[in-house]
């Protein structure tokens, strides 16, 4: 099962820049809704797999990048570990090197920091088939440019990453979901408040009417907070918080467009006259709404941005427009990376 | 080198005549950073009292053709801040405002001389914190935190620089305005915001600095564990860590630290023990308590001789005060010292600092070793005297010989003192040509005529063959292909 694919897949690489031919990177084909649609060969990274190294005293964990993500966590919780993140899979053959690329985190993401704060190292395939290692597997590394946390995020725009060393954690002792009942605008200011105590806040949602928290912690610390905050235990959230991270929960379902807004916790309820679902701290909002709505313009003006996650139409953006100097910075950095604009070209931005 | 009249005019017009410093007298205190085995007297230094004032140095540099370095306060410890010679210094310390703290956003908005420490100062009221704190954090400023993804020692719970970020406004030598991450902690486009921390003032120059602010913990605890055998306080480190539990900070000192920290600051260090562990817990009291247990008798089923919790915050500070006066209290044992910055995996700290004994008795140099055990970033201090001939390269060769043990262990040739121009041969032995062309590359992007603080951070393939020619390693001469100059 564990193979070095690194020879074919440099060999791909090469031999497509000479043809001009753009390459479309696929892990395991999970995330391909999001982004702009690529028009171009499949470049297969699934069978480019195995965990390189897990050390549990360490904290890293170092596999390639077509390593299913589902092997990656279980190789942690094996040792008590995870990925303090919660990358979402969306599907059961998502890969860590997609999940890098796609730079997405889940329900701990407004408490655990970014995809982007956990990856220490990267060995990477640029688009004229150079093989490159940036950073390493320690804690701390600031020989050179910081290329492998530029890369998280970067949907394949840049490289295509072949390993991917990251931090991990030990799981927390316990958890426990409170849910209280309470209006949107209520819910973002209950959210703010407890962001200025001391709670061990993991995770928070809001819908519907409800609004759910969850902790992490010793029995005793549990049970403090159960008292400060009041509201009914939430039995069976570890599903739940699943399934918002999965996007399985019937919020997601159907072909309407989804966007995601992220704006201020505090920003107050944006005012796109539909359905919401709210994340985190009240930073990551959900909304069901028409693709040609001003969503762009409105979570700006909330001091935040937007991204058409699932169900563009065809030719719509997906990701909110860059100013003129960042856009050319980002075209100078691809071209440094991927000079013939083989990989992934359009994926974020028309010109990139 | 005279500088170019037509420059100082434009520099005058900008800044008016007293933010332009051109006499030697003027200029002499601005030669060298904390590194000061290489100085340079800058021939131009200018003061910028405001970001418009920033943008008009680079515009008037760039239309010149002049190389520009940025600097803070001068706290660096790998010369990322020496000048360039027919370069103007720019320094930042007269913008030194704290623009915005926002207790409910748990941010502050600073600009680039304001001071480390300062900005916990103005949080503190809030309950909140800045949690990066390097050991020179009364000095240094955010701005040269941020050139150099500065750490401390609580990074392994709280990160470094790069963590606590949030937005960066930067001045381009192209004349333009980036900003690069967001308040909210995302923005849209690539993660510029990574790549420009720690560029030591290579891609572009930060004029706002956004950070997160966190929460002051609820309860602090202190173990200090003794250790009769360097190895077993060695190994104690990765098992604390194995058994789950993230210390707030874990940091580890031999036998000849101990001593010269306790003959400094009288902090009731045991002086018999041959290796220490300082180990911070910190967070809600529960959850403190029961890691607090744990990590006790951890420590003493891994060999600790004695294991002492700090009893009140004061005991505390004390046992800390030893630790982080280590590098003045070594200092005085010789008149001149390098302090390393190898990173390594932990598992390899015994082998290494073993590795490390073994290179300083071939040296004839003596080494102290008080590091981030936690990390596994080690700060080997190589005691020297300058004034013996040829005493320095010695030194040097030394510090170049542990990096490469640092490398060959997987690790990185610096955790967190930046490459500046002390590290450009090690990192010869690090990276190979691709990578190195490749960090060039991104430079030319951001830089193309390569203004901003130019010879810095990469070295260029043509000194990596000198490197390689001087320093044979492991019977392979690296870069061993490409045509010696």
């Amino acid at each position: 099962m564990d193979r070095d694919c690194t020879n074919e897949l440099a060999g791909q690489a090469r031999d497509a820049t000479a043809r001009r031919a753009p390459l479309r990177i696929v892990g395991g084909d999970t995330k391909g809704f999001l982004g702009r649609p690529v028009a171009g060969e499949p470049l297969e990274v699934d069978s480019h797999r195995g965990v390189l190294r897990h050390d549990p005293a360490e904290l890293v964990i170092t596999a390639r990048a077509g390593t299913p993500l589902a092997e990656v966590e279980a190789c942690l919780a094996a040792h008590g570990q995870r990925l303090a993140f919660e990358p979402p899979h969306y599907g059961a053959g998502a890969t860590l090197g997609g999940a890098v690329a796609c730079g997405l985190a889940g329900p701990a993401r407004a408490w655990s920091g970014p995809l982007r704060d956990y990856v220490l190292g990267v060995r990477v395939l640029t688009g004229d088939g150079r093989v490159l290692r940036f950073g390493g597997e320690v804690m701390k590394n600031v020989a050179g440019y910081d290329v492998a946390r530029l890369l998280a995020g970067s949907f394949g725009v840049l490289g295509v990453l072949l390993e991917v060393s990251l931090k991990v954690l030990p799981r927390p002792p316990g958890e426990r979901t409170l849910a209280l009942e309470l209006d949107e605008a209520a819910a973002l200011h209950r959210l703010a408040e407890l962001g200025q105590g001391a709670l061990p806040l993991s995770a928070g949602s809001w819908w519907d009417g409800r609004l759910y928290l969850r902790f992490d912690g010793s029995e005793a610390t549990l049970d403090d907070v159960a008292r400060r905050v009041g509201g009914e235990v939430v039995t069976g959230s570890t599903r739940m918080w699943a399934s918002l991270r999965e996007q399985t929960h019937p919020f997601f379902e159907g072909r309407e467009a989804l966007w995601r807004c992220t704006v201020p916790p505090l920003a107050p309820p944006l005012a796109l006259g539909t359905a919401t679902l709210l994340e985190w701290n009240g930073l990551q909002r959900w909304y069901r709404c028409v693709a040609d709505a001003p969503v762009f313009a409105v979570a700006a003006a909330a001091g935040g941005h937007a991204t058409l996650f699932r169900h563009a139409p065809d030719g719509a953006e997906v990701f909110a427009p860059l100013d003129a100097p960042l856009l050319r910075l980002h075209r100078q950095l691809k071209h440094v990376f991927d000079p013939a604009g083989t990989l992934n070209p359009g994926r974020m931005y028309a010109e990139l | 080198m005279t500088p170019d009249p037509a420059l100082i005019r434009d520099l005058r017009a900008a800044l008016g005549e007293d933010a332009v410093l051109l006499s030697p007298e003027a200029c002499a205190p601005f030669e060298c950073d904390a590194l000061t085995a290489h100085r340079h007297r800058p021939e131009v230094v200018v003061l910028p009292r405001s970001v418009e004032q920033v943008m008009e140095v680079l515009r008037a540099c760039r239309r010149h053709s002049t190389p520009v370095v940025a600097r803070g306060a001068g706290t660096g410890l790998s010369g990322g801040a020496l000048p360039v010679a027919g370069g103007v210094l720019l320094v930042l310390a007269r913008l030194d405002r704290i623009l915005e703290v926002d207790p409910v956003r748990r941010l502050a908005r600073v600009q680039p001389g304001v001071t480390n420490l300062e900005i916990s100062i103005a949080a503190a009221p809030h309950g909140l914190y800045y949690a990066p704190d390097p050991s020179s954090q009364v000095a240094c400023t955010i701005g040269g935190n941020v050139a150099e993804n500065s750490g401390g020692v609580h990074c392994l719970k709280h990160g470094l620089t790069v963590h606590n970020l949030l937005e960066l406004r930067v001045a381009t030598i192209e004349g333009e305005w980036l900003t690069v991450g967001a308040p909210i902690g995302e923005a849209p486009g690539l993660p510029l915001i990574a790549l420009l921390t720690g560029s030591e003032g290579m891609l572009g120059v930060v004029v706002e600095v956004t950070v997160r602010l966190k929460t002051v913990p609820e309860r602090v605890e202190l173990l200090t564990a003794a250790f009769d055998d360097v190895r077993r306080c060695a190994d104690a480190v990765g098992r604390v860590i194995a058994s789950g539990i993230v210390p707030a900070g874990l940091e580890m000192m031999d036998a000849p630290a101990i001593r010269a920290a306790e003959a400094f600051a009288r902090c009731g260090y045991p002086l018999d023990a041959e290796a220490l562990l300082l180990c911070e817990l910190d967070g809600l009291a529960h959850d403190v308590e029961s890691e607090l247990r744990a990590a006790e008798s951890l420590l003493r089923a891994c060999g600790a001789t004695t294991v002492r919790i700090a009893a009140d915050a004061a005991e505390r500070l004390r046992m800390w005060s030893g630790r982080k006066s280590a590098f003045p209290a070594v200092g005085r044992l010789a008149p001149d010292y390098f302090c390393m910055d190898g990173t390594i995996p932990r598992r390899s700290l015994a082998d290494v600092l073993e590795g490390i004994a073994r290179l300083s008795r071939e040296a004839g140099l003596p080494v102290a070793n008080v590091f981030h055990a936690g990390d596994g970033n080690l700060h080997p201090l190589i005691l020297f005297d300058a004034g013996r001939s040829g005493e320095v390269e010695r030194a040097e060769l030394l510090g170049a010989q542990i990096l490469e043990l640092c490398v060959a262990a997987g690790g990185t040739v610096t955790g967190e003192h930046g490459v500046g121009v002390e590290k450009l041969g090690p990192m010869c032995s690090q990276f190979g040509p691709d990578e190195l062309e490749a960090f060039h590359a991104v430079k030319r992007a951001f830089d193309p005529e390569g203004l901003l603080n130019p010879g810095k951070a990469v070295p260029t393939l043509a000194r990596c063959a000198d490197y390689g020619a001087m320093r044979v390693h492991g019977g392979k001469l690296p870069f061993s292909h490409l045509p010696r100059f």
